[in-house]
């Protein structure tokens, strides 16, 4: 069984200047201990994404149809205590942007120690000696000096290991890291998800990689979900969507992706942006005004229900 | 606590401002706590030899026309005018920043009362609404410490609103809320603590205005009333005899007004830095 479920999920933001319709028909599953690299392009829905999951959206947001279960707990049904349960404990999120994470008035060892509080029965003696510990796991140098540290004081990284340290701190069952590096360098990009990656093994903890960055989902990723503009494009396992990539926004992403030894010029960029969502007459693929292979079809038929949700694949 | 005291200490002798203020504040602090013991003269016996005698050694400040120690006056008032303050503040800090808290936080119907409610206090003149609670709930302290702590409500309530609504949405806020915090968790310990360092400014300055406020509605009568030694009855005692000569009535404890509002005019800049973290590296 699958520990996690997305099945035709559709969800909408009520604004002011009309409707968006910002996710539509989304399938996915995350089976347990395994990493899920969910990649588009900004605006496409991979944020919203995960937080239709945790059900953290904004008051706005109004969910059209589908199911979302998490190892067998019906997600959209849940009642905002049981949610709080599931938050924190069996499902946790790191974002981009450690340090406007970490509350900054508070010591770092103080916020673990929070969130020990708030889902274990840890007895307040082993507090302080628990959030050494999950500060050790993370590879924080000297962890009982930094333990009295303020986030101001940490660096980037070093802020991200806190925020993993503190996600990871209940064993959770899936960790949903959105675009964990954007915004740090690259040695320590690396640092921070191998890290990531070597937690989740031997945690046998299932996780769910949000990045536009195609190269580093190839490198952590069991298997990747495109999206575009509110949909899931296309879902492969790794290897094979490098190889063979059958949606043309896949194939358009891998395009332009830059690797050494090739000058900028040379470079493919995606035409077009993204459609305005909040347009009722979207046609059915919503990647249609931007693709080579468009066909009349394409603005009006059903997509296939499929792994690849294009009528003309490559 | 030692590295805070630390940092207390250094705050204080980073600026020499800040360190006249806290001496000054501790002064008065003092003057609080131990005015009794600590005047010269008992402040209610009056001397009608004595009466209108400018400063000498043995009255420093000189004495009223009844003849009563204008020092020792002045020393034993700072309880009252202190308590008076701070219990005002502590008043409408606490309430002020509750609402202005769940108005910035919450948004929508809320902060439209709150928001309203603040702004239909403010549009009184303040001291004339002041008056008018005192008129109407009665003459007492316990009414001046309502009537000042409702006037200073709306100064709370906006600042409270304004620093928790644009933490609202902040990174740690939302993480909170993905620990599995419930927004009255999320609002209580992780955005409302972050508020404090500007609320502390608030406070400060807030303090010497109502001490004015409390000197102010003792002055016109209201609230304190006469034997009692507090500076604002004393400056209206005095002030009948400034034309004939005796300035010294009114000069000192208006002066004592004063040095107050100014050292918690000074005081919130200190104060800000020590609460805030940021300044401890």
């Amino acid at each position: 069984m699958n520990l996690l479920e997305v099945r035709d999920l559709s969800l909408e933001f009520k604004t002011r200047s009309g409707t968006v319709h910002a996710l539509q028909d989304i399938n996915m599953e995350i089976g347990k201990g395994e990493t899920v690299g969910i990649v588009g392009e900004s605006g496409s829905g991979k944020s919203v994404l995960s937080f239709a999951i945790l059900r953290i959206l904004d008051a706005a947001a109004r969910t059209r149809s589908g199911s979302i279960q998490f190892a067998g707990m019906d997600m959209l049904g849940a009642s905002e205590r049981s949610l709080e349960e599931v938050r924190g404990r069996e499902i946790s999120m790191i974002f981009q942007n450690p340090r406007t994470a970490l509350n900054p008035i508070r010591r770092i060892g103080r916020q673990i120690e929070d969130v020990l509080a708030t889902h274990t029965s840890t007895l307040r003696e082993d507090m302080k000696k628990k959030a050494i510990e999950a500060l050790a796991r993370v590879r924080i140098p000297d962890p009982e000096r930094r333990y009295d540290a303020y986030p101001f004081e940490l660096s980037g990284g070093q802020c991200q290991r806190v925020m993993i340290a503190l996600a990871l701190a209940c064993n959770p069952q899936l960790l949903i890291a959105d675009e964990p590096t954007t915004g740090l360098d690259v040695t320590t990009q690396a640092a921070i998800l191998s890290l990531i990656s070597e937690l989740a093994k031997e945690r046998k903890m299932a996780t769910i990689l949000i990045t536009h960055d195609l190269a580093l989902a190839s490198e952590y990723c069991d298997r990747i979900v495109v999206m575009h503009a509110g949909h899931v494009v296309e879902t492969a396992p790794v290897a094979e969507i490098f190889r063979r990539p059958r949606h043309p926004y896949t194939a358009r992403l891998i395009a332009s992706t830059p690797a050494p030894e090739q000058s900028i010029a040379t470079l493919a960029s995606i035409p077009g942006s993204l459609p305005d969502l909040r347009r009722d007459d979207l046609p059915s693929c919503r990647f249609h005004a931007r693709c080579e292979r468009a066909q009349e079809d394409c603005i009006s038929k059903p997509l296939p229900n499929a792994a690849v949700r294009c009528l003309h694949p490559l | 606590m030692n590295a805070t005291l630390r940092h207390v200490k250094y705050v204080a002798t980073e600026n020499l401002v800040t360190l006249g203020a806290f001496i000054l504040f501790s002064g008065f602090v003092l003057l609080a706590l131990f005015g009794p013991w600590i005047a010269p003269y008992d402040p209610l016996a009056s001397d009608t030899l004595a009466a209108l005698k400018p400063p000498s050694a043995a009255h420093w400040f000189g004495t009223d026309s009844l003849g009563r120690d204008i020092l020792s006056r002045i020393v034993v008032a700072a309880r009252l005018d202190f308590g008076i303050a701070v219990s005002a503040v502590a008043a409408s800090f606490a309430a002020g920043s509750a609402l202005g808290a769940i108005a910035g936080f919450f948004g929508g119907w809320a902060d439209r009362i709150i928001g309203r409610i603040a702004d239909t206090i403010m549009a009184f003149p303040l001291f004339v609404l002041a008056m008018g609670i005192v008129a109407a709930l009665g003459n007492t302290v316990a009414n001046i410490v309502i009537a000042t702590a409702i006037i200073n409500l709306p100064f709370y309530i906006r600042v409270a609103r304004a620093e928790v609504n644009v933490r609202r949405n902040a990174g740690y806020v939302e993480a909170a809320r993905l620990a599995g915090n419930s927004d009255l968790r999320v609002l209580a310990l992780h955005v409302f603590p972050n508020t404090l360092p500007p609320m502390m400014v608030q406070i400060s300055l807030n303090m010497g205005w109502a001490i004015l406020n409390a000197a102010g509605l003792s002055f016109i009568g209201l609230g304190v009333r006469a034997p009692q030694a507090e500076w604002g009855i004393m400056v209206a005692e005095g002030a009948t005899y400034i034309i004939s000569g005796e300035w010294w009535v009114a000069l000192f404890p208006g002066a004592v007004l004063m040095l107050a509002v100014f050292t918690f005019n000074l005081l919130g800049d200190g104060l800000r830095d020590i609460m805030d973290p940021r300044m401890r590296t």
